[in-house]
């Protein structure tokens, strides 16, 4: 076996920095890399968990009086399925590219605040854990993941269910909260040389952004699940109408914290898919600047139109006509990032490899989303749109249809720089038709049904409605789309084995992480690079007149790396201590609380005195 | 000895004497908030406080506002720092204003809409 | 003249320092946290007037027929207010000890600091002692839920931030803090700043209006 030059200067790298390996060197891990692996590998695990839950429910409702699955059993799959793809899975998928890819293409060699970062990924694994530990006591959350008082009240929801669903998503919102403060000075102070603001990346634009929104939008909920936890556990009547209390103040909360999220799914997707059209047009993004100003013009908007969700509450005309304009508003800027996508790829070269495919996917099908979306915004079509499948379908065609088509082109597009391997492009283009195919299967009939009246969340139908037909359709659409992402599995299983020899710049790439070698080196740039316009890499290319050389793999000498710490994960422990102390407390007391509390500050004393190396 | 190694410097920050002139201010501002209370709503309130009684409101906010500029352009040295500090505390603030009003907005309007109807 | 004592730090691309860019974010993060629960005590204002009481302003007499008086004492409060203030303005005395290298100065203001911080929280946890004695619990009514619940997060993190300062004060006695170090005093000092302005909003909002 011959060796290259290459395999001899990667023998020699490895000779200032030992790689690390084994368990301990994963829970101690501070490297921004590697927890946006971590990130990456439990937000798919759930996200298929999250699958399995809607591929049960598509079963139940294939047939008209279906007793697959109990009325309890179905309203714990769909909220438990809903809750899962948004904070379990589509957020920390999003996360696993902010944490690998932001400091790459800004040219920095780490976050801001490494420990900080690993936090924020063991507040969420143990966020997930708990929710999900639910199942185990039978009593998953099931009362829909908007949560809707005064269903949630210890009254009408006397079980665990509800308990696990507040503080798990409270545990949850800390994980978003720590990742937020850590990326927005991040990308406003580790940026190269350079790398002004107007020269960043468009992914790393639209992740700031979804910072801002995330930093502002989660202490909402925040307050909001801290009062249903109170009317739960400690009588108060916040929502409690025979009380005073007002039901509708926690839709109020829970949609001026949600409709923002909508943006926090959305806006990564956006960023990866003005990452990847480019590169595969070989042609710059069109209109930066108005990409730019649209983005941050959805974000600031998007606290203004949070009650198109209550439009069917009776606000009276005045609210409804104001959140009608707004949201009638929101589709301009969204309008002009579509066109300028379009504008991207005509007159370009297209190239048609598997990240083009996912994303000239994403443009179709958020399209058809943002339609019904705009649809909804008018309050006397939605009277007759909301509670039924025409809103499923809206959603589900911009966050499967948007996030996930985004995040699925991201995957193929930076998997070569974060595994050092290319995924196979053959079966890559199956699993892109079959998700096609199977995901409008799935959700496109749900615009008939929904206009023709099946309403949302219920376990099953009666026959002669004329629901049959489509239902059937759409449960086997499901199991086509479960069958795509079989073949993504595949593909990451088989390519896994081969060698590790993926170039540095497999897509001829414009942006600072295809300068550096597939994996990066722990330290990601050997040399800090100087920036001097946007598309670093196409400008360093075009001077060059022609490809630049595979980067060598360094020896990292006399490069300052952070020390691994394992205080946040202890951190991470205490915390969800206690809410576990919160959820026990019937049974131990405050102990629990204090046990965690205890843990809790153990881990922050220890992390704050440590040397940060 | 002035230390300043990073291009966006601090400016100066102020003396001893200023920072203890602008707690003097802070406590006859909330001096003056209770002062009003008492005249428009205490006990022994006359004529006059009920006079002021629409007026009051605004102006407690009024002083509050004082207050809170106040600690946060001199204490939290906003008025000195760069711009980037104060645009990071002030935009949430907005929002936060802006919810805060939306929801007394909407709530009012909601239970006089469910009394009328 | 005060020194400007820089912290060590790596050059950022703003030239500020990430910590206090950090902090600024989490206090920005927190306006939006204590404007929900501020709303929150506006919303159910609106309708905890029809009982049962007691309230902070007003008489009330149950159907039943028995009355409760109102339940604020604005003199207590005033002077909890006073004190926060000025905990507000001895912190940052203990900065400018700090960036100049004063160490007893510093140790001195930051006492005083913990003092007032100390004693506020000793003068909810009275009243809130009081109120309950008075009758009026999380579970009485909406005023008492809201009340309790905006006072309760607010407190608590008026202790929290007894405890960081309290940690610095120690850290401080040890030499630990010289003019390098003083950006540690100056990002708890903005947090503590932060809780007092919270307080500052509070103050007139549950106590003066009506």
């Amino acid at each position: 076996m011959a060796t290259t030059a290459l395999d001899q200067q990667r023998a020699h790298a490895t000779a200032g920095h030992a790689e690390k390996s084994g368990l301990w060197s994963w829970l101690t891990t501070v490297d921004h890399k590697r927890v946006g692996i971590l990130y990456g590998a439990t937000a798919f695990f759930f996200f298929l968990l999250g699958g399995i839950e809607a591929i049960l429910l598509r079963i139940q409702l294939g047939s008209p009086n279906s007793t697959f699955l109990s009325p309890d059993t179905y309203n714990q799959l769909f909220t438990m399925h809903g809750t899962t793809m948004i904070f379990l899975a589509i957020m920390p998928l999003s996360a696993m590219f902010f944490n690998f890819m932001i400091p790459l293409m800004i040219g920095a060699r780490d976050v801001a605040f490494p420990r900080l970062n690993a936090f924020s990924y063991w507040v969420f694994l143990a966020g997930g854990l708990f929710l999900n530990s639910s199942f185990f006591f039978g009593a998953a959350p099931d009362q829909g993941w908007y949560g809707y008082a005064n269903l949630t009240s210890r009254q009408y929801s006397p079980g665990m269910n509800v308990d696990f669903w507040t503080l798990g998503l409270q545990i949850l919102g800390v994980a978003s909260l720590a990742a937020a403060v850590n990326f927005f000075v991040t990308i406003l102070n580790m940026r190269a040389p350079g790398m002004k603001l107007m020269r960043m990346p468009m992914f790393v634009w639209m992740s700031f952004i979804t910072q801002v929104l995330l930093l502002l939008a989660f202490p909402v909920i925040t307050v909001a699940l801290i009062l249903l936890m109170f009317d739960r556990f400690f009588g108060t009547h916040f929502f409690v109408p025979s009380a005073g209390g007002d039901p509708l103040l926690w839709q109020h909360l829970f949609w001026i914290f949600g409709h923002p999220e909508v943006y926090i799914l959305i806006l990564p997707a956006f960023g990866i898919i003005s990452e990847v059209l480019p590169v595969f047009s070989r042609k710059p993004l069109f209109g930066y600047a108005a990409m730019v100003f649209s983005g941050a013009f959805i974000a600031f908007l998007g606290f203004g139109v949070w009650s198109h969700h209550m439009f069917t509450t009776g606000m009276g005309p005045i609210a409804d006509t104001f959140f009608a304009l707004t949201t009638m508003l929101i589709a301009i800027p969204t309008g002009v990032k579509i066109f300028n996508w379009l504008g991207t790829v005509w007159g370009g070269s297209i190239q048609y490899r598997v990240p083009m495919y996912f994303a000239l996917g994403f443009i179709a099908m958020f399209i058809i989303g943002g339609l019904s979306g705009v649809m909804h915004s008018s309050p006397p079509a939605d009277l007759q749109q909301n509670d039924t499948y025409f809103i499923v379908a809206h959603f589900h065609y911009v966050l499967f249809g948007g996030s996930i088509f985004g995040l699925t082109a991201g995957a193929y597009y930076w998997w070569p720089k974060m595994s050092g391997r290319m995924l196979d492009e053959t079966l890559g283009k199956v699993h892109f038709w079959l998700m096609l195919i199977g995901f409008n299967l799935t959700f496109f009939p749900m615009h008939i049904l929904g206009l023709n009246g099946m309403p949302r969340r219920v376990y099953t139908y009666p026959e002669g409605l004329g629901f049959e037909t489509l239902n059937q359709v759409e449960t086997v659409g499901s199991l086509i789309l479960g069958l795509s992402f079989v073949v993504f599995l595949f593909n990451i299983f088989k390519t896994a084995r081969g060698p590790r020899n993926a170039p540095a710049d497999p897509w001829n790439g414009a942006t600072l992480e295809w300068a550096i070698p597939s994996p990066p080196q722990e330290w990601n740039f050997a040399e800090v690079p100087a920036v001097h316009g946007r598309d670093p890499l196409w400008e360093a290319k075009r001077e060059r007149g022609g490809p630049l050389p595979e980067p060598p793999r360094v020896s990292g000498e006399g490069i300052h790396l952070p020390n691994p710490s394992i205080w946040p994960l202890v951190a991470a422990v205490g915390l969800t201590g206690v809410m576990v102390g919160v959820m026990t407390l019937h049974i131990v007391g405050p102990w629990g609380v204090v046990v965690g509390l205890s843990i809790l500050f153990f881990g922050v004393y220890n992390w704050a005195f440590e040397p940060a190396g | 000895m002035d230390a300043h190694a990073s291009p966006a410097t601090e400016h100066a920050h102020p003396k001893a004497a200023v920072y203890v002139k602008i707690g003097i201010i802070l406590f006859v501002l909330t001096a003056l908030e209770v002062g009003l209370y008492e005249f428009t709503y205490g006990e022994h309130a006359g004529a006059g406080g009920h006079a002021l009684q629409p007026f009051f409101v605004p102006v407690l906010l009024l002083l509050s506002a004082i207050k809170f500029a106040l600690v946060a352009m001199f204490y939290m040295h906003l008025k000195q720092d760069h711009r980037l500090f104060s645009g990071v505390f002030v935009f949430p603030l907005i929002i936060a204003i802006v919810v805060i009003m939306a929801l007394i907005v909407l709530s009012a309007y909601h239970f006089a809409f469910a009394r009328s109807g | 003249m005060s020194d400007h004592a820089h912290a060590m730090q790596l050059e950022t691309s703003t030239g500020l320092d990430n910590r206090k860019l950090a902090i600024w974010t989490f206090i920005g993060s927190e306006c939006l946290f204590f404007a929900t629960l501020i709303s929150n005590y506006l919303v159910h204002k609106q309708t905890w007037l029809s009982g049962p009481g007691p309230f902070p302003h007003e008489r009330w007499t149950s159907p039943s027929g028995q009355a409760f008086e109102p339940i604020i004492e604005i003199p207590l409060v005033t002077m909890g207010t006073a004190l926060l203030l000025f905990s507000s303005l001895f912190v940052v005395l203990a900065l400018a000890n700090a960036q100049r290298g004063n160490r007893n100065g510093l140790l001195v203001w930051l006492a005083a600091t913990l003092f007032c911080g100390f004693f506020f929280v000793g003068m909810q946890v009275y009243e809130f002692t009081h109120f309950v004695h008075r009758g009026l619990t999380l579970k009485t009514n909406l005023f008492g839920a809201s009340f309790f619940t905006l006072t309760g997060f607010h407190g608590t993190h008026v202790t929290l931030g007894v405890i960081w300062l309290l940690t610095l004060w120690i850290e401080a006695f040890r030499g630990k803090i010289p003019p390098a170090k003083s950006l540690n005093l100056e990002i708890a000092a903005l947090y503590w700043h932060f809780v007092d302005v919270v307080w500052i909003v509070i103050f007139p909002v549950v106590y003066l209006i009506k």
